[in-house]
Order: structure tokens, then C-alpha cells, then sequence
């Protein structure tokens, strides 16, 4: 975990860069969730008062997008696409495959903070569905058994 | 020195074409083979993905899908030199599912480097731009609208009529913004242009700016694709680096910004008025329209919003002429319609067709029939607000007003197949849960009827368990009224359009419901 001091000088650099960029409120959320892995909700009181903005409206620009998250999560995450592409091949199976290896429900994180286990709605790969990303890199045409293959190896993974 | 292409685009990459390429330039280096290795887009055939392909002096040929394992057979088996080994697939051209396509707005997707503005240049990449400024910019809206072009990104509303708005309204400033949120499931043509020839899109927006009076861009990517956040970047700064995008572009008197920005995994964001929302740094809430972004866009300026196909296909319309863009098509939908196979398909892939083209064509002569070998059941057109078509109208041709006489619509034209072990009330409920999630909460009909349809799907599903026909008849005449709620009082297409899967599921699938045999019967007849 990240403490205050830190995120702090993390965040006001970002800020500093950001604030003055047109509609900068996005941009300056990916920035900090990149560098601090989430956006802590200790520090919306300083964006907000960067921005001109009431604690409110940023909170709720942070809550309405999936990508924002308010703590934080495994060190990696598996996104297994649950759109209609994927579904005709198998995806919801899949998804419940990773969540049963790993003991976790959906949007879970495991007990040991590796791996966290999240849907999503469309890859883009649907030629080559199922389809899993996982941090940034995307795997099409995923079996159970490579998936296994994949867990295993974050698991192991710091 | 010869010349290999493994696609940098993110289907083949999802398949092992990283591996591959840095097992290529590995074992180059240790035979000491003069490689120079080329990362270009996909050309669409993802089932041959990794699909790598060696320049010889008789053209190109291609071998695939090459695993990394493959590639110490394949430099053994000569194919530098273009020889035979069982993944040759022979010229790129000749392979059916390409020869038969007619790509206009695809036309370099898988040929170039995709951030080569050189490469872009060598296969008539700016002639569109260039002829623009010496065309005054009533007559680069002309062309667009003679041209025929209609929005592909779903809604098909003529793209010169929305310039000239833009192009007509006063201000100090407007914008051009393209729409990159390519959420629909079963679409990836949009991501395919930007991995694969960005700068055809940085040209169809430079084009716009200069027509309508904008001077300043925004492409709005989903944060889904960050292959192609990569490939737009790098093809932006190239085309600065080059005097195509900046304080004055060309040398001319007109200047042009274009800058991407990130969403944040909200399908809603696709819909133009919460994207201009996004795009302000706000939650993506849909506007009430009017105002047209036309008139009261993004920060309140005229804003042309475009979706990424329908800017790439700008750059050919002002080089070849609206006429050779018009004479692709029929009835009202003229030019061509990059069409994506996705789903339980045996060759999925990317098919540019001129309108026209039947489901029955696209599913079996080019996909191949089902990946699992059974028979097809449904497709579902158009993304998850498109209806489920069953088999007995696959031959109905893509066309905006076919479709639309259907029920149906075309959209982005992505395709999603499904095999007869599909269960079309799941199908129904999942349309309802996608609302219900993705719903920006703006209007009622959509945030309570979405939440509302996915109980109702429950009980309909346990009735159906139960053989409780009378439950699941009650239960479905309710979600039928639910879903009249949503067509009629919903604010955008998200709660206006998730009724459209789940009526036709009901209307052409009405044994999945556990419905009563008169019902039954009288569906059938």
C-alpha cells in the first residue's frame, strides 16, 4: 500500500501537468490510477480543488467509469470478455473456470493480492473469441487450459 | 535485404505474433539472413493469424498461422525465397476471402507500415488532403454528400449534411471529434484502421477540419485498445513531424490539432452526447438534443462527431471522386461497409463489401459456417442493441432500409454468429443485464426498465424450468410491455434499442421462452 506522502507526490506533479488541459478531469484519473494503481479517495479533495471542481463531481466521474477504481487491486487483472462474441464460444464458462481455479468471485481479488478477476464487455477480438486481456497484453481463441496456464504463472508472479 | 510482415495489429498479436517476430529476428541474426522486418496491420483473416508474409521479386506471398515453433522450419524451408512449406497460403490476393472483396476504406489495412507516412504516401496516402485545399470547402462538403456516405458507425445519418451544419454555423472555434468508443460486440473494423492504417483516419479528420472551419481534433479511443492507442500516437507525431498536422497544414492557411483521448470502460460513452460529456472530464450523461453538436457541440461549439470508418473513407471520396465512391452500392446505401464475422464462425475476419451482400454470402461462402460445425442458428446485426436474425432470413442482402424493414439494423456492421446449442432467453436476459450495467442513468425507462427486464428474464427462465407454461407466457407478455416502455421513453438508443434483441428473440425463437404450444403455434403461423 501506498502511503499518503507518496501519492501525494505523485499526484501533484500530475496535476500540475494536467489541470489546465481542456476537459484534463479524465486524463489526469488515468494518470494517477497508472502511477498509484488506483485513484485513493483521500486524495479526491486535492484534484477537485485543482480543478475548480466540488469533491462531488469528481467522485462522481470516478464512480460512473469501470476502469476507475477506488482501491486497489491484484497485482494483476484478468479481464475475460463476456460480450455476445465470446458468449457464443464459450466465454461465460471461462469465466466462471477462472473464478473456480482461483476461488474468487467476479471482480474478486485472491487472498494472496496476485490476481483479479474482472468482466469486461468487449475486447475487439471477436473474430478470435474467446477473448482475455490480461493487464495489457490480449490473448484470442483461449481455452480452459491455457487460461490455467496464464493464472498459474501470475500466481506465481510478484 | 528482404522484407517479412508480421502484423503488429492486436488480434494477431492475441495469437502469438510478438513471439514470432522476435523469433524471425532471432534466428535471422544467427544465419545471418539481411531481415528487415515490417510490423504491419492485419489483412482480416484471423483464423491465419499469425499471418506472416515475405516480399519476393514475384510479389508477395504469405505463410500461416505461423506459431514461433514454425519459424526455424520455416527460414530451413526457404521461405525467404518464397518457397513451399505447409503454411504457404501463396499471394495474400489470391486467397478467395481477400480476391473477393472490394476495399476502398481498407485499402492499405495490412499492406504498410501503418506509421510510415512514406509508406502511406507510396499507396496514394494525401491525395485526398491535398486535392481538399484546392477545392474551396463548400465543394470538399459537396463531394462528401454526393458521395453518399452515410455514418458507419450505426446511426447512417448523411455525413455532408452534418459538415455542412457545422460548415454554416458561426463561431469562434469548432471541432472535429471522431468517435473511437467501438464498443458493440462483434465490431473491430474501427480498431483494424487504427492499428492498421492510422493516418488514413488523422487524414479523413484533417480533411473535415478543413471543410467545416474546425482547427482543433479529438479522437476518443476505448480504453480497450491500447495497441491501437499505441498506433495512433505514432502516427499522429509522424504526421506533425511532417507538416500534415500543425499551425498550417501543407504550408496552407489552415491550421490542424488532433489529439487522442482516453474513455474509461463506458459503453454509453459511444453515444455521441456523452462522449462530448467524456470528453469535457465529466460522467458520460446523455444530452438532450436538440441542441444538434452540430450547432452546440463539444465546450458548446459546432462539433462534426464522425465514427472512424466513415472518416477513413473521406480520403478516397476526395481523391477518386464522389462518383467512383457512389457507384459501390444500391438503393440508398452506397460505398462499401467494412463488415466484421465474429462469433461461433470457422473464418472470422474483416470483409469490405459494397452494400448488398447477403448474411447467407458472409456466413458460408466467406465465414465458413459455424466454428463448432453445427448448424447456425441466429446471427445478431448491428451490436448488442441489434436484433437476433434467425436462419430463414439469412438471405436478406446488408442494406440500411432492408434491414430497417426487418426490424433489424445494420449498425457497424459487425456480425455474431451463434450454433444451435445457443439459448436465445439467456441471450434476451444478457441484453437486459448489459442495459442495466452500462446505463448512464440519465432517464428512467432505461436505468429501472433494464433492471426490471433482467428480473422478469428470471422468472421467464425459471417458469421455463419449472414447465410452468402459464408463468412464462404471463412473465413474457410483461417483458413485452416493459420493452414498449423502453422503445418509446428512453432519451438515446442504449434504453431505446436493448429491446430490439430481446423482441426478436421472442418473436423468432419463442420455444426458448417455455411458452404454451397454442402460443407456439401461433408464432409459427
Amino acid at each position: 500500500m501506498i502511503d499518503r506522502a507518496d501519492w501525494l507526490d505523485v499526484i501533484n506533479p500530475i496535476l500540475a501537468r494536467l489541470r489546465e488541459m481542456p476537459g484534463g478531469l479524465l486524463p489526469i484519473l488515468h494518470a494517477i490510477q497508472e502511477e498509484v494503481g488506483y485513484i485513493p479517495p483521500d486524495a479526491v479533495p486535492t484534484i477537485a480543488e485543482a480543478l475548480n471542481l466540488s469533491r462531488a463531481e469528481v467522485h462522481g466521474v470516478i464512480s460512473f467509469y469501470h476502469d476507475f477504481r477506488s482501491e486497489p487491486a491484484g497485482r494483476h487483472v484478468v479481464h475475460v470478455c463476456r460480450a455476445e462474441s465470446c458468449q457464443a464460444v464459450g466465454a461465460e464458462a471461462l469465466l466462471a473456470h477462472a473464478c473456480d481455479r482461483l476461488g474468487v468471485e467476479v471482480h474478486g481479488t485472491t487472498p494472496d493480492g496476485s490476481v483479479t478477476v474482472e468482466p469486461i464487455y468487449c475486447l475487439g477480438n471477436c473474430a478470435l473469441s474467446p477473448a482475455v486481456m490480461v493487464d495489457r497484453n490480449l490473448y484470442g481463441r483461449v481455452t480452459a487450459h491455457q487460461l490455467d496456464t496464464m493464472l498459474e504463472s501470475l500466481r506465481g508472479s510478484r | 535485404m528482404t522484407r517479412v510482415y508480421v502484423p503488429r495489429d492486436a488480434g494477431a498479436v492475441s495469437v502469438g505474433a510478438e513471439q514470432v517476430a522476435r523469433a524471425i529476428a532471432t534466428e535471422a541474426m544467427i544465419r545471418g539472413a539481411q531481415v528487415e522486418l515490417i510490423r504491419n496491420g492485419s489483412r482480416g483473416l484471423y483464423w491465419l493469424e499469425p499471418f506472416v508474409e515475405v516480399e519476393t521479386p514475384a510479389g508477395r506471398v504469405a505463410y500461416g498461422p505461423v506459431k514461433s515453433e514454425d519459424v526455424v522450419d520455416l527460414f530451413q524451408s526457404g521461405f525467404l525465397e518464397g518457397r513451399a512449406h505447409r503454411l504457404f497460403l501463396g499471394k495474400p490476393e489470391d486467397i478467395p476471402y481477400f480476391a473477393r472483396q472490394e476495399r476502398l476504406t481498407f485499402a492499405r489495412v495490412g499492406i504498410i507500415d501503418p506509421v510510415s507516412v512514406e509508406a502511406y504516401e507510396a499507396h496514394a496516402g494525401y491525395r485526398g488532403l491535398r486535392r481538399a485545399l484546392e477545392m474551396a470547402p463548400a465543394d470538399v462538403v459537396e463531394a462528401v454528400t454526393q458521395s453518399g456516405l452515410r455514418g458507419r458507425g450505426g446511426a447512417a445519418f448523411p455525413t455532408g449534411i452534418k459538415w455542412k451544419t457545422v460548415l454554416n454555423t458561426a463561431a469562434d472555434q469548432k471541432y472535429v471529434v471522431c468517435n473511437a468508443d467501438e464498443g458493440d460486440s462483434g465490431t473491430f473494423s474501427d480498431r483494424m484502421v487504427m492499428e492498421g492504417d492510422p493516418l488514413v483516419l488523422v487524414e479523413g479528420m484533417t480533411i473535415s477540419g478543413i471543410a467545416v472551419g474546425a482547427t482543433r481534433g479529438y479522437i476518443y479511443l476505448r480504453s480497450e485498445y491500447p495497441h491501437a492507442l499505441r498506433a495512433l500516437n505514432e502516427a499522429i507525431a509522424a504526421a506533425y513531424s511532417r507538416g500534415f498536422l500543425g499551425p498550417s497544414v501543407l504550408g496552407s492557411r489552415h491550421a490542424f490539432d488532433l489529439e487522442v483521448r482516453v474513455g474509461a470502460g463506458a459503453y454509453i460513452c459511444g453515444e455521441e452526447t456523452a462522449m462530448l460529456e467524456s470528453l469535457e472530464g465529466k460522467r458520460g450523461m446523455v444530452r438532450f438534443k436538440p441542441p444538434l453538436p452540430a450547432i452546440s457541440g463539444l465546450f458548446g461549439k459546432p462539433t462534426v462527431i464522425n465514427n472512424v470508418i466513415s472518416f477513413a473513407s473521406v480520403p478516397i471520396i476526395l481523391d477518386r471522386g464522389a462518383e467512383f465512391y457512389r457507384d459501390f452500392g444500391l438503393g440508398r446505401s452506397r460505398g462499401t461497409l467494412p463488415i466484421q464475422l465474429a462469433g461461433n464462425i470457422q473464418r472470422g475476419g474483416l470483409v469490405e463489401k459494397a452494400f448488398g451482400v447477403t448474411l447467407r454470402e458472409l456466413l458460408y461462402d466467406y465465414g465458413g459456417g459455424s466454428l463448432s460445425g453445427r448448424p447456425l442458428r441466429t446471427v445478431q446485426v448491428g451490436g448488442p442493441l441489434g436484433a437476433f436474425i434467425p436462419e430463414s432470413q439469412f438471405d436478406l442482402p446488408l442494406d440500411y432500409e432492408a434491414f430497417a424493414a426487418k426490424g433489424a439494423m445494420v449498425g457497424h456492421g459487425g456480425i455474431v454468429a451463434f450454433d444451435d446449442t445457443v439459448d436465445m432467453a439467456v441471450l434476451a436476459r444478457y441484453a437486459m443485464e448489459f442495459c442495466a450495467i452500462e446505463s448512464c442513468g440519465k432517464c428512467t425507462p432505461c436505468r429501472i426498465g433494464s433492471v426490471r427486464g433482467v428480473e422478469v428474464m428470471d422468472r421467464v427462465i425459471a417458469a421455463r424450468a419449472a414447465r410452468d407454461p402459464a408463468e412464462a407466457a404471463a412473465s413474457t407478455a410483461l417483458l413485452k410491455d416493459l420493452c414498449d416502455t423502453m422503445l418509446a421513453g428512453s432519451l438515446c438508443a442504449l434504453g431505446g434499442m436493448a429491446p430490439f434483441p430481446v423482441l426478436s428473440a421472442i418473436q423468432h425463437f419463442p420455444e426458448d421462452f417455455g411458452l404454451p404450444a397454442a402460443e407456439l403455434a401461433a408464432a409459427a403461423g
